[in-house]
């Protein structure tokens, strides 16, 4: 490869860019294991803040994790069956459905948030616990697990593969565990690791919905960055980096190997 | 098992009727073949039989004395054969040819040997653990036979079960399949739009178009003694002869015919190894092609009927484009056909 004026362009441009993304990140990182981050690096590194944000933010950091999982347990048991049902039925009035689930992704995180504290807001009980939380995560995830499945089943030759187990004498319960999951199984990892990685980095709707007691992941963060000192607002961006970076790259991976099965 | 189906139709929910009322019975271990143009409804009747589809109320499906018409497809006990083979890509091979006998929770030793057997009658047995997404379109129709084979079914169904393979390869595979099915003695229903795999495979076929069922019989029935003009056209390529008929003669743009007594409102066809070069014959016409096809000529003659007639002529001579030539038919080797109405 040569490298032409226009090359040599388009490679600082790209160059600038991802320095503009990932310098910011690094110095954040870097200043949360600084003993002093206005003495700057010389000042020696430490775990002391990691710690810090563990004993402050302990909680908020198993609640996240809780609330992804459970999220995660409401959107395969409602999303592949429901994905399952629209696969089988192609027809207008599932199209319509599609749409409808897939609304709370056109609609802003905040509104959402909104519309559930008017609709539930009086029912303290439930206002005040984590599972409130959980239906906006459920609500806004959801259309991610369903698109995913269904997009993996409609590109097998699902009707064939239920009539063929049919024959052989398999009910429909048995067809479901042993053909369609099976089968199905790329369009849920990816949706399952979308779902995951949505909920723990969610911040617009949770932020709306949660209380003092009930912290989640990114509004314990933006809690630190309002009100700790600096290195460790800036240990606790270390911390979810460790999170969800993997998370994003496992649900990358997913996603693509899914793309690929349904192309 | 005898199979009985008793004024069997299907009207899809748009108003297609695809499968018009027709009885049919299927003896015990006998191979029929559902035979004819695409869009006739094999497929429909084939799914009615399996119980994939809801045939329309009167219509009445038996096994033997049993009536399965409103039994569910899968307590039927019906082996499949899809046109796309519809194997279980998540399963190995010896998965999928085991998958029947596990849902029917036969004990694990019993199945293990049932699936080696199919194994080794489908001739797959150095294939058991491959996955099935890594075999060749042969090997997978064997393994799609060996599947529904496998739990013993009453009946086996297979629509178009060579159609997914190329042409080379189906020839060499048509044998091979009559000769599998022919071991292993069951009754069979065998859907196909090509007459000379109904001819290598069948004991008997039924010739359906556009949802009505023509004629069933054995091939050798079919071929001379053919009910309607469809099936004589269908089956062996009648040519139709299309003349007028007066005084006990068909007479054609190429001489006269003489028919048998009687004989009025009638199409009358022949068949090319029944059109004889003969100096002394009563028809002429002019030689427009000639082909050599191994054993014979087939030869386009013009003039006789207004279409080309072809004449498959045997001698080690044929005569050359533009030759005027004589020909005879023998009065028996006519098929007088009743006129079709539609
Ligand atoms: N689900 C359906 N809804 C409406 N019409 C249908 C449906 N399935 C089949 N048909 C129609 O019914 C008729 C018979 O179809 P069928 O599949 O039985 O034909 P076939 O003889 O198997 O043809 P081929 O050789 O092409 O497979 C066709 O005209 C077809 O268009
Ligand atoms: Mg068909």
């Amino acid at each position: 490869m040569r490298l032409t004026l226009p090359r040599l362009l388009q490679l600082a441009v790209t160059l600038l860019t991802a320095a503009f993304l990932i310098v910011p990140a690094i110095q954040s990182i870097l200043a949360g294991l600084t003993v002093n981050y206005f003495r700057g690096l010389s000042s020696g590194f430490t775990l002391r803040w990691v710690g810090e944000v563990w004993r402050l933010y302990a909680d908020s950091i198993l609640l996240s994790m809780g609330l992804a999982v459970a999220c995660l347990g409401v959107t395969l048991v409602i999303g592949v069956p429901a994905a399952y049902a629209l696969a089988k039925n192609p027809g207008r009035l599932s199209r319509i459905l599609e749409e409808f689930i897939s609304l709370p992704l056109a609609v802003p995180g905040l509104a959402l948030a909104l519309a559930l504290l008017q609709l539930y807001g009086s029912m303290t009980g439930f206002r005040t616990s984590w599972t409130f939380i959980l239906v906006g995560h459920v609500l806004y995830t959801l259309p991610f697990m369903v698109r995913s499945v269904l997009a993996v089943l409609m590109a097998m030759d699902l009707k064939s593969l239920e009539e063929s187990a049919a024959t052989l004498g398999a009910s429909t319960v048995t067809r479901f565990r042993t053909i369609v999951v099976p089968n199905a199984m790329p369009g849920i990892l990816a949706g399952a690791l979308t779902v995951v990685t949505l909920s723990i980095g969610e911040f617009n709707l949770t932020w709306m919905l949660h209380t003092p007691y009930l912290k989640t992941l990114p509004v314990g963060l933006a809690d630190s960055y309002a009100s700790m000192r600096l290195e460790i607002a800036s240990a606790y961006t270390l911390v979810f980096f460790v999170m969800i970076v993997p998370l994003l790259m496992a649900m990358q991976w997913a996603t693509d190997r899914a793309q690929r099965i349904s192309r | 098992m005898t199979l009985t189906i008793r004024n069997a139709s299907k009207t899809y929910p748009d108003g297609t009727r695809a499968l018009l009322p027709t009885d049919l019975t299927v003896g015990e271990g006998e191979i029929l073949s559902l035979l004819g143009p695409s869009g006739c409804g094999k497929t429909t009747l084939l799914r009615i039989i399996a119980g994939l589809e809801t045939p329309d109320a009167g219509t009445q499906v038996r096994f033997d004395d049993e009536d399965v018409t409103r039994l569910a497809v899968e307590r039927r006990n019906v082996g499949m054969v899809f046109q796309s083979y519809a194997l279980f890509p998540n399963m190995s091979v010896r998965a999928n040819i085991g998958y029947g006998l596990k849902v029917r929770k036969v004990p694990r030793a019993e199945r293990e040997q049932r699936v080696d057997e199919v194994l080794a009658l489908c001739r797959l047995g150095d294939y058991a653990e491959r996955a099935v997404t890594a075999l060749s379109g042969g090997q997978r129709q064997r393994v799609a036979l060996a599947r529904a084979m496998a739990p013993r079914p009453r009946i086996l169904l297979l629509d178009e079960p060579l159609s997914a393979l190329d042409a080379a390869l189906r020839d060499s595979l048509r044998d091979e399949l009559a000769a599998m099915l022919r071991q292993f003695r069951i009754t069979a229903v065998f859907v196909t739009h090509d007459q000379a795999e109904a001819l290598a495979i069948a004991d008997r076929i039924a010739v359906m178009s556009q949802g009505v069922m023509q004629q069933v019989g054995r091939p050798e029935e079919l071929y001379r003694e053919p009910v309607s003009s469809f099936v004589a056209r269908f089956i062996g390529n009648a040519m139709p002869l299309p003349g007028t008929i007066a005084d006990g003669h068909l007479i054609l743009p190429g001489g006269r015919l003489p028919l048998a007594a009687g004989t009025s409102d009638a199409e009358v066809f022949v068949r090319a190894e029944d059109v004889h070069l003969d100096e002394a014959g009563p028809l002429s016409g002019t030689v427009e092609t000639v082909a050599f096809s191994g054993g014979h000529y087939r030869i386009g003659l013009a003039g006789v009927t207004g279409e080309t007639l072809f004449a498959t002529h045997p001698g080690r001579q044929a005569p050359r484009p533009g030759d005027s030539v004589r020909l005879r038919i023998d009065a028996g080797d006519l098929l007088v056909l009743p006129q079709d109405r539609s």
